[in-house]
């Protein structure tokens, strides 16, 4: 009988089995913020759908808005979003990941520039992204640029957000290679650059995709920065080049649900399905690479 | 720069100097330097510095071409410090400056017109921790050839070699598309000698290569050096005695004094002979100390 109660109790042990009050009370705390989480995700999922899914057909992705509520759909949204966010990802990715290579493996740390730039690169990505919004606005004014409603401009307002995100995931990625594997390739003869494109960042590339795919599903859920731009609500015409005007997603759910007719909330709830549905398909192309190259040291 | 450096410590103060000079009365008597007959590296008045901190002081010694030396001391007396200084591997740490100069071919490495990556391409280094890229073995040792641009006529047959002297050809010459990864901790360790004898350096470090390995593994490493010895000139870090015993033709004894002026602790050289001296009849008390257990 002791024996048995004994390994009980050790076996609770390496559960992590405390049953003092407290860390009972703490661990339902933690079970109900979980649950609290995952029923909010759930109620919202599951009321988007209840009310868009009758709208979720061939139209959506053919049709342009229209002030027939029938005859509307998020074509030029959508293509406008893919476009913006490609336009995104061609400016961030290089210049974040090079920035982010400097700072970790060839700037000087010992250098009170650099960290300053390293603090303010960390500051940089808890800014508000309407504040990318106006800042794009007042540079692209002092420019001279007069139509700000469009594609390469919409698309320099979400690289400035995301910018320092990629930066920091870059160096986060390269940090998580051993230093061992730097001093080895380094020993053999090979040069700093030799030993970066070879080892270094081969094996942060994983790390480096994965943070680069969740910071551009956040862009691509971003109406604040494109709306200040003067993004159109309104759009009868793809997009058909950097310079073209253009809608996206979040704007269009946001003029939808603007309007007083009850068929224009069910499009834009349909709208917020397809919207989820991308981020959905992007975050697991994120989790895949991640789970299929992560290098374990 | 070296020679600027030499110059700031000089002017710095009468104290200092003084700091210095019974650093050399500590380390006047180490060696029977003249007695190397062909040196393959030799130290002359090598202080390595971080920042300000002085972590290794005044080392003369000479490393004998085709021998094995090993450096053993204390914990913190500077003996990786100096063996990380004899490649330059030294110049990767931010603030890290080595004054005196370490000749090889009659050219000191640390010249302005010396290039770092021919130093480290010429003499290779073995680490503590066994570090295998993340490569199929065979890509592992090519690696070094290829990104120096070596052009053999056949890599495969390079490959082989270098794993052949590694003495791990038969293990591994099944598997060699498979990761190096799969290979246990004495093979990962003599996969990466074989890397370092890919590119056919002069000189191989060995900082502790056997700190991680079980006694088996390590007496395979150990005979593998005796073995390399006919082709290469071999330093050796230890903190295991028996192994510079059992290996090294001459051993150098570092430990860490008290710099007078600053109080921080520096490495010095004690005393540098061969082995069988250094362990029957060492001249210093602090070696005979040392390699009696009675501290350290």
């Amino acid at each position: 009988m002791t024996s048995l109660s004994q390994s009980n109790s050790l076996r609770g042990r390496v559960r992590g089995g405390d049953n003092s009050p407290l860390s009972m009370a703490f661990l339902f705390l933690l079970w109900f913020s979980v649950f609290f989480a995952f029923v909010f995700l759930l109620t919202l999922i599951v009321t988007t759908w209840i009310d868009g899914a009758a709208r979720l057909d061939l139209r959506m992705f053919t049709e342009f808005p229209s002030s027939a509520p029938e005859d509307a759909g998020a074509r030029p949204a959508i293509l406008g979003s893919l476009m913006v966010i490609s336009v995104t990802a061609l400016f961030t990715l290089p210049l974040g990941i090079a920035a982010g290579i400097h700072l970790e493996e060839f700037a000087n740390r010992r250098n009170w520039f650099n960290r300053a730039i390293e603090l303010n690169v960390q500051n940089l990505a808890a800014v508000p992204s309407i504040v990318y919004g106006l800042l794009t606005l007042g540079a692209l004014t002092a420019m001279g640029v007069r139509d700000k409603n469009i594609v390469i401009a919409g698309a320099m307002a979400l690289s400035l957000l995301i910018l320092p995100v990629v930066i920091i995931v870059t160096r986060e990625s390269l940090r998580a290679v051993p230093l061992e594997i730097r001093e080895g390739s380094l020993a053999l003869g090979a040069t700093p650059l030799q030993t970066l494109f070879r080892q270094t960042l081969p094996s942060a590339v994983p790390g480096i995709a994965t943070g680069s795919i969740l910071a551009l599903s956040r862009a691509l859920g971003e109406a604040a920065p494109l709306l200040i731009l003067g993004a159109l609500v309104f759009v009868s015409f793809d997009p058909n080049g950097l310079f073209s005007g253009y809608t996206t997603l979040p704007i269009q759910i946001f003029n939808w649900t603007g309007r007083p007719q009850e068929e224009f909330h069910v499009l834009a709830a349909a709208t917020s399905i397809v919207l989820l549905g991308l981020l959905l398909a992007m975050n697991s192309i994120a989790i895949t690479i991640r789970n299929r190259f992560q290098q374990r040291w | 720069m070296a020679t600027n450096n030499v110059k700031k410590s000089d002017q710095k103060s009468g104290t200092k100097k003084s700091a210095e000079t019974t650093v050399r009365i500590v380390t006047a008597d180490h060696g029977p330097v003249s007695e190397i007959v062909i040196p393959a590296l030799e130290c002359q008045d090598v202080d390595v510095f971080y920042g300000s901190f002085r972590a290794v002081s005044d080392v003369n010694m000479a490393f004998g071409k085709n021998e094995i030396t090993a450096l053993i001391g204390p914990s913190g007396c500077g003996k990786s410090t100096l063996l990380r200084s004899l490649n330059r591997m030294n110049d990767l740490v931010d603030g890290a400056r080595v004054t005196g100069s370490v000749t090889f071919h009659g050219e000191n490495i640390y010249a302005p017109e010396v290039d770092a990556i021919e130093v480290r391409r010429r003499i290779g280094m073995v680490f503590q921790k066994p570090n295998p890229f993340p490569k199929s073995i065979y890509d592992n040792v090519a690696y070094g050839p290829r990104v120096i641009g070596m052009k053999p006529d056949n890599m495969d047959d390079l490959v082989e070699e270098a794993l052949t002297q590694a003495a791990l050809w038969d293990e591994v010459k099944d598997k060699l598309k498979q990761t190096a990864f799969g290979l246990s901790g004495g093979q990962q360790q003599r996969l990466c000698i074989a890397r370092t004898i890919a590119v056919k350096p002069d000189i191989i470090l060995m900082d502790e290569p056997c700190s991680a390995l079980d006694p088996i593994a390590t007496k395979r490493i150990e005979d593998l050096m005796l073995e390399l010895t006919k082709d290469y000139t071999i330093v050796i870090v230890t903190h295991n005695m028996q192994q510079a015993a059992r290996v090294a033709d001459r051993t150098a004894f570092f430990t860490a004094l008290p710099d007078e002026t600053t109080g921080n602790r520096t490495g010095v050289l004690v005393e540098f002979d061969r082995t069988s001296e250094i362990f029957t009849n060492p001249k210093d008390v602090r070696t005979e100390d040392y390699i009696s257990g009675r501290f350290g």
